[in-house]
């Protein structure tokens, strides 16, 4: 559409520099609040800071941030899957009911992998082919997943895993580096390669912005999401091989509750819960941010109950801060 | 008509600044009691700004609004409503699960002793509303069994609820047929008549003149001019608009390749439209004509992979192809610039290259891997080439207007390199400058061998563009013209289905 008249103007690609852009980001603000956390760890306990102890305290974060990388995912495309809990546990009396027979470790690993990925296909289906919502089916799912679990277990827990088996949730690669510290690092990188480096990454972010478009845009959209339940699933399923591993028992109960952990993970990493942006840097601080207050409030001898009001207040707390600058911001003048 | 001194509401000298583009500079704007003042520019001239200014949504920068000749600051919409400013806007927000008399009372219901809502003083004085409005309906239906027309006249009632001393009627005609326009004329002589000063946003020449007295023109975010519409005609008010004098003349092509690229044999949908056929040529331009509801669109969707066809055959370069998915139909040269853009077309909130680059990532990629710098290249190959007017390529697209959102709409359908791009109302809502613009894309992009088809509603546009037309009536085609034939009564009688009577009577 030129005028004829007047030449083409020239546009920059980008008005701000990459330092800008990084020093503006959510990121750089989590990360100050994770590094305040360290301080104030440090500084109440004199148990904080001893490389043992902090390895101990990545157990409070790895399994969780495995789904969350999923999840993140899942959130950002506008779904969400309130089932990783309950997966966590199928999948885990899944591993413990082939144990009582003699599996090995290798087919146990396989099983926690499969019946993840079928519960995800599970949701999967329902969602992006019957087109029902996601929060409502995976709330559905929730309760039949654990329902299963207790159908088969009742009030009894299945023992007896291989000893080879507690490698993943207990084993360490060298000093004080553990196997679910690596493979968190492992699934970080590629999830945040598939996120910010590929196709399928820019698929998601546009279809989390606007579906329709996407669709017009031919992404195919359904397809996507399939993808995305599948591997949120996969993740709950590597989450209980580390999680039945660690505790090297079963209990219908197992990560009762820890879907709402991952989604507050999630957000607190900067993804928005109504889709569209979010990445995937934020969610490995907020895992930290999350591990380091829990770790922290443990050695001080803070009950369970007050170390959740202490999540809550961090998480509202840390998504109302931008909020209250640009109502600040607006008050001064400038909207 | 006698003239007020002081303006209802004046807008002086009233600057805002968004980051990159000044929407507003020192823009001055009055309007006066028992007045319609028509606001007049080209897309991106800053009238909805301005709108928003007035409505209290955003605040200015530099300037003040007086009411009444005292200056005011609305902190937030409300203030602008209780300072009797109200707004029909665009695309107007009701409630489809409410009643109109919830709808119209929304956020200020009579109330009872109690404080619980006063239902029947509220059906009451909605009914009363409704009835100084010409407004036949029980003020007790849910919206959403109206009509699109009876949905804007609850619109209005809501504005006049509040008691509004100036009204701001954003292009209130966009989605209505010929006799409501009529009777939105009547009711705007009604409210003159009550005193109220009104804003009148449209980009139809023929509605400014029949039905303001005043009119302001903007041009790129300035005030360019203001006076009474007896005092000028429609040519000194484009020029002024744009600038320079816009001849209406189409441009003139010359199609010579006789290549077929698109063969659609024997479409059809369970109850869209069926028997659908036609055949595209390299760089033709083929008119699709037709009523409101005529299927023109259902169809186009189909081809491209939307909706699924229940049968029919579709030949590219005279090999079949089924098309499945719009990704189908996008890897098979097709592309849709869809109407509704701002919901089918940009993605707000992703950066305007990666806009561009959505559908064409499988070029700018290396086995799934995306790659920036060809990224960047690519958008801004096809920013360029439209004349996008933004900040950077990393700008948010939401932050452009709405002409150059529709620009990076296009230039993502460029850039996959179809060939044939289907453009339904191209023109619609767009002011006179843009399509005039636009049109010459098109014949340029039919110049470079691209087959397009239009899907207009726009008897000038169709006939001045086209090379051939194809007009639909209830989901089958009746007629193609081409040349002479194209008349704008040949065209309204086929689809309206007089033609056949008429020839009837002839014989």
């Amino acid at each position: 559409m030129t005028d004829g008249s007047t030449p083409p103007r020239f546009i920059p690609d980008r008005l701000r520099t990459r330092k800008t852009r990084i020093l503006h980001s959510w990121e750089i603000l989590l990360l100050a609040v994770a590094i305040a956390i360290f301080v104030i760890n440090s500084l109440a306990s004199p148990y904080f800071l001893n490389a043992w102890n902090l390895s101990d305290a990545t157990f409070n974060f790895t399994e969780k941030a495995m789904i969350a990388f999923a999840m993140a995912l899942l959130i950002i495309s506008g779904e969400i899957d309130l089932s990783v809990a309950a997966i966590i546990a199928l999948a885990s009396t899944a591993m413990g009911f082939a144990a009582q027979y003699g599996a090995g470790t290798p087919e146990l690993v396989a099983i926690g992998l499969v019946v993840g990925l079928l519960c995800g296909v599970f949701n999967a289906i329902f969602v992006t082919i019957l087109g029902l919502p996601s929060i409502v089916v995976t709330i559905g799912t929730m309760s039949l997943f654990r329902g299963i679990s207790y159908i088969v277990l009742g009030d009894e827990a299945f023992r007896g895993y291989p000893a080879s088996f507690a490698w993943f949730g207990q084993g360490y690669l060298f000093w004080v580096f553990t196997v679910e510290l690596a493979l968190f690092a492992v699934i970080a990188v590629i999830y945040g390669v598939l996120l910010h480096k590929t196709n399928f990454g820019r698929a998601i972010y546009a279809i989390g912005n606007n579906p329709t478009a996407a669709l017009f845009s031919g992404i195919r959209v359904q397809r996507v999401k399939f993808i995305l339940f599948l591997l949120t699933g996969l993740m709950s399923g590597v989450a209980a091989i580390c999680l039945t591993s660690r505790l090297g028992s079963t209990r219908p109960s197992i990560a009762q509750g820890m879907e709402l952990e991952v989604v507050t993970m999630v957000v607190l990493g900067g993804v928005s819960i109504l889709g569209g942006s979010g990445s995937i840097p934020g969610v490995v601080i907020a895992a930290f941010v999350m591990g380091l207050v829990t770790f922290g409030l443990g050695l001080l001898n803070v009950p369970g109950i007050v170390m959740s009001i202490f999540i809550g207040l961090l998480l509202i707390g840390v998504i109302a801060l931008p909020r209250l600058w640009t109502m600040a911001a607006a008050k001064r003048g400038r909207t | 008509m006698t003239e007020p001194l002081t303006p209802v509401v004046s807008m002086d000298a009233i600057t805002k600044i968004f980051p990159g583009v000044k929407a507003l500079d020192a823009v001055h704007l009055k309007l006066y009691a028992g007045q319609v003042t028509a606001l007049v520019g080209e897309n991106g001239a800053g009238k909805s700004t301005t709108v928003k200014v007035l409505t209290g949504i955003y605040r200015p920068d530099e300037g003040t609004v007086r009411i009444d000749g005292t200056p005011v600051t609305f902190t937030d919409p409300n203030a602008a409503s209780d300072n009797g400013i109200t707004a029909i806007h665009q695309e107007t927000v009701l409630f489809d699960e409410l009643s109109v008399a919830e709808n119209i009372f929304i956020g200020h219901a009579p109330r009872t002793r109690f404080g619980l809502i006063d239902r029947h003083a509220m059906y009451e004085a909605a009914a009363r509303l409704l009835r100084s409005i010409g407004a036949n309906f029980d003020p007790r239906t849910r919206l959403r069994h109206l009509g699109i027309a009876n949905k804007h006249l609850v619109a209005i009632a809501r504005a006049l609820s509040v008691d509004a001393r100036v009204v701001i009627m954003d292009e209130p005609t966009a989605a209505l047929s010929h006799k409501e326009i009529e009777e939105l004329y009547e009711l705007i002589e009604n409210l003159k008549s009550q005193g109220k000063a009104i804003l009148f946003i449209s980009h139809k020449f023929d509605e400014i003149f029949r039905i303001a007295d005043r009119y302001t023109v903007f041009r790129d975010g300035a005030f360019i001019d203001e006076g009474l519409i007896d005092d000028i005609d429609r040519d000194g008010l484009v020029k002024l608009m744009v600038g320079r004098a816009v001849d209406h003349i189409f441009p003139t092509r010359e199609m010579t390749a006789t290549e077929d690229v698109l063969q659609v044999v024997g479409y059809a949908h369970p109850t869209e439209f069926a028997d659908i056929g036609f055949t595209l040529k390299r760089g033709e331009i083929l008119g699709f004509y037709g009523l409101v509801g005529a299927g023109r669109s259902e169809f186009m969707q189909s081809l491209f992979g939307i909706t699924k066809p229940s049968k029919g055959v579709c030949k590219i370069k005279g090999k079949i192809r089924v098309i499945r998915s719009p990704a189908d139909a996008i890897s098979n040269g097709i592309v849709y610039v869809p109407e509704d853009r701002g919901k089918q077309g940009a993605v707000i909130g992703l950066p305007i290259f990666q806009n561009i680059t959505l559908p064409s990532l499988g070029r700018t990629s290396r086995s799934g891997f995306l790659r920036m710098v060809e990224e960047f290249a690519l958008a801004r190959e096809y920013a360029e080439r439209l004349d996008l007017r933004a900040a950077s390529l990393d700008q948010d697209v939401g932050q452009l207007s709405g002409g150059n959102q529709q620009k990076v709409v296009i230039a993502k359908w460029l850039a996959t390199q179809p060939q044939v791009i289907i453009l339904d109302e191209p023109t619609k809502g767009i002011d006179i400058g843009s399509k005039a613009a636009v049109h010459e894309f098109m014949a340029e992009l039919a110049a470079q061998g691209l087959s397009v088809i239009m899907v207009s509603s726009e008897i000038p546009e169709v006939i001045g563009m086209s090379d051939r037309v194809i007009i639909m009536r209830d989901g089958r085609i009746v007629a193609e013209v081409a040349g002479d034939e194209m008349q704008p009564d040949v065209l309204v009688r086929h689809a309206a289905g007089i033609g056949e009577m008429s020839q009837l009577e002839d014989a």
